[in-house]
């Protein structure tokens, strides 16, 4: 089994913490993995965007072909949309639906809706939300890794959440909790289909 | 035991490096090399045996430092970003006359499609020119095993050894196995002590010598197990992959290539294997990241039997990093079915962070030359090349670390009034203090700037060398005392801000202008500590 997997967002929204605990459980997994990061310059702001390969069996490119990617998953809504050449025709994408203003021609939402609403697999979800509700509002990302979990099929949930467990645990167990807390509500909603545009 | 991680590239370069027994990195930081001497700041086992790893002030000194640690016998690694090769040049091709007594690397890190950089250019030819050996790694495991054999192999030939990744093997993260550390060298003088004296006399014997010696690393480069030739089913086409582009490669044939490959991660180029392919079949492609170095060896001028199909030919694009959907279009396959690009996307560029005190000097140094239509502002590398974009539009000049306060010398020298350049900290100790040593010797009209953020922001916030003594740098270097002016970039300040800079505008003679507030990510980070 495959999985490719984009990883979207703007500088600093967290995509490689998302990174880092698929990372972790897919090592734990004993998942061949490749995850080709941008560093440098993009991260003052800019869009940035991380490939994800998880395998059964050894992955040869660092970078998905166009076409490719089983998954998009993305902390904003214009940036989802960003990477469109890269997916599968019938893959999925997850993303948040708070944009993330920081040019002056950041085009209408609601045509970033409508858009996403004609792909044929779409959980839109507001994770900024999901996370404030679940009492941990600064783990968005988590709510949206917990709301991709369902779909992404080479790793249970269960696993994910020790991942999360791993990686956060030398920042306390407040910490963890409140990243569990994001990532479970994240995947109840994902589940209950209110996120998902058609 | 085999202990199994996941490593960017850079992280399994530093890794390999360490369990080498390295002794000493000596590095500035560049994007995408930055996390190599990083890495190795936070392991364990720097602190462990002592090594030095603290950041040098720019690529030359850097690798001055490691020649010295290879002159005493013990083993060091050099890292940067592929422009850092044009500062260090100088200590690059005189370690290749000097060769090297304790096990020598340099790694270069490329960046092909300069996501982060100026150019494009490609730390092969560094080594051609230099007759180094070179060693470019196609995945993450490969980097850590090349590493250290690295170090294994400069000591057993004597020479300095360039390890070449580009953007995406020093990003990139995978599953790494690694082994034991080797214990570090002791102290052990050159055999030949005339060899790292560069007279003429000496330098013409060993020149000799480094030449042959290059004809066998060339046949080391055809034994290496890092390099390998496959028979293919399909003779049509031969395929010449090197570094990462062998995965892009392999990445279009899930069941493997049908065509013979030449998979070659060693230089010198190794010829014979070359010729190998060229006996299966009369048609070779060639897969290279960065320049055309291997394709256009292989051209020539004169016409040859075999057709040589790559960058050069449009086969393959003429710029830019390789992709696999570039390869794939290259082999002639037909592209994968997929979505269109969304036209509603617009492009989102970095910018400076919201409250950075580049902006609010900026600001004001706008505001002051709105009354001075004939200034003209030379700036460097930096965050704060960014004020070139909208909203500030500040700059007019960025070139290469120091190019700044050169410019405006020369610019002022032509009769360009005022000539204001701007440069970071870092950048300021990286190469512009011998500029503004030329400045005060020709008492040039300018007003230079130095933005001090008391880091090296853009590559993430690492020591920056003169934090705390920028003034009396500044001073030690002969401006005078009055005519070296700190401000602190706040909008609440402006007025005062603006007042300095024309006062210093004002007077003719060299002016320096320190505008100083920490860069707001460091600031984060020690406010959490």
């Amino acid at each position: 089994m495959k999985k490719d997997i984009i990883l979207a967002g703007v500088g600093g929204q967290g995509i490689l913490s998302i990174a880092t605990i698929i990372g972790s459980a897919a090592l734990d997994q004993n998942l061949h993995l490749k995850q080709a990061e941008v560093h440098g310059m993009s991260q003052r702001g800019g869009d940035v965007q991380s490939h994800l390969r998880l395998s059964s069996y050894p992955i040869h490119s660092d970078l998905i072909p166009r076409g490719c990617a089983d998954l998009i998953i993305s902390l904003e809504p214009m940036e989802a949309l960003r990477y469109l050449p890269w997916l599968a025709q019938e893959g999925w994408v997850i993303t948040n639906t708070t944009p993330f203003v920081n040019i002056p021609n950041y085009p209408e939402t609601g045509r970033l809706h409508e858009e996403l609403a004609k792909l044929p697999n779409v959980i839109a979800l507001d994770v900024d939300e999901i996370a404030r509700q679940a009492g941990s509002p600064r783990s968005a990302n988590m709510a949206l890794l917990g709301a991709a979990s369902g779909v992404l099929g080479i790793l249970e949930p269960e696993r994910l959440k020790e991942g999360i467990r791993r990686i956060f645990a030398r920042k306390g167990e407040e910490t963890v909790d409140a990243n569990i807390k994001a990532f479970e509500a994240g995947l109840r909603k994902a589940i209950s289909g209110y996120g998902t545009c058609r | 035991m085999a202990h199994k991680e996941l490593l960017l590239g850079d992280e399994a370069v530093a890794l390999g490096a360490l369990h080498a027994g390295l002794s000493g990195v000596y590095a500035y930081p560049g994007t995408p090399s930055t996390e190599i001497t990083e890495f190795i700041q936070a392991h364990p086992l720097t602190r462990e045996r002592g090594i030095h790893s603290a950041w040098s002030c720019n690529e030359k000194t850097a690798m001055e430092g490691a020649l010295g640690v290879s002159y005493a016998g013990k083993r060091a690694l050099v890292c940067m970003k592929h422009v850092g090769m044009n500062v260090c040049a100088d200590a690059f091709m005189g370690s290749a006359m000097t060769g090297a007594n304790g096990g020598l690397v340099v790694t270069a890190c490329d960046d092909p499609s300069m996501h982060s950089s100026q150019n494009e250019q490609d730390s092969r030819f560094y080594a051609r020119f230099a007759m180094i050996p070179v060693f470019e790694p196609s995945n993450q495991q490969e980097a850590y095993e090349m590493t250290r054999e690295a170090f294994d192999y400069s000591e057993k030939r004597g020479i300095p050894v360039l390890m070449r990744l580009t953007t995406r093997m020093a990003h990139s993260r995978a599953v790494v196995s690694s082994g034991e550390a080797r214990p570090e060298n002791e102290v052990h003088l050159p055999e030949n002590p005339r060899q790292w004296v560069t007279l003429p006399a000496n330098a013409r014997i060993r020149n000799r010598q480094l030449i042959k010696d290059y004809d066998a690393f060339e046949v080391d480069a055809e034994e290496s197990r890092f390099n390998s030739l496959a028979d293919g089913c399909d003779r049509r086409m031969g395929v010449i992959a090197c570094g990462i582009a062998y995965n892009y490669l392999m990445e279009n044939f899930p069941d493997g290539c049908p065509y013979p490959v030449l998979k070659v991660s060693q230089y010198p180029f190794p010829r014979k294997m070359a010729l190998a392919l060229a006996g299966m079949t009369d048609t070779i492609l060639v897969l290279e990241e960065g320049q055309p170095m291997v394709e256009e060896s292989l051209r020539g001028v004169f016409p040859t039997s075999a057709r040589i199909l790559g960058r050069l030919d449009g086969t393959v694009t003429r710029d830019g990093e390789l992709s696999p959907d570039i390869v794939r279009k290259a082999l002639s396959l037909d592209p994968i079915p997929s979505h269109e690009p969304s036209e509603t996307v617009v492009p989102r560029p970095p910018a400076l962070c919201q409250g950075c005190g580049h902006r609010d000097f900026y600001t004001a140094l706008n505001r002051t030359l709105e009354k001075y239509p004939g200034s003209r502002v030379f700036s460097d590398i930096g965050c704060y090349t960014l004020g070139f974009l909208a909203p500030l539009h500040a700059i007019h000049t960025c070139v290469e670390m120091g190019a700044s306060f050169g410019m405006a010398q020369g610019a002022a020298h032509s009769g360009i009034w005022p000539a204001v350049a701007v440069l970071g900290d870092s950048t300021f100790t990286h190469s512009g203090m011998t500029g503004l040593l030329d400045a005060v010797n020709s008492n040039a009209d300018v007003v230079l700037c130095i933005s001090d953020n008391l880091t090296t922001g853009m590559t993430g916030g690492q020591d920056s060398a003169g934090t705390g003594r920028i003034e009396a740098i500044c001073e030690g270097i002969g401006v005078a005392k009055e005519h070296i002016r700190t401000i602190i970039p706040l909008p609440k300040n402006y007025e005062e801000m603006e007042r300095a800079i024309r006062e210093e505008i004002e007077y003719h003679g060299v002016s320096v202008i320190v505008s100083r507030r920490e860069c707001l990510q460091t600031l984060k980070r020690h406010a959490k500590k």
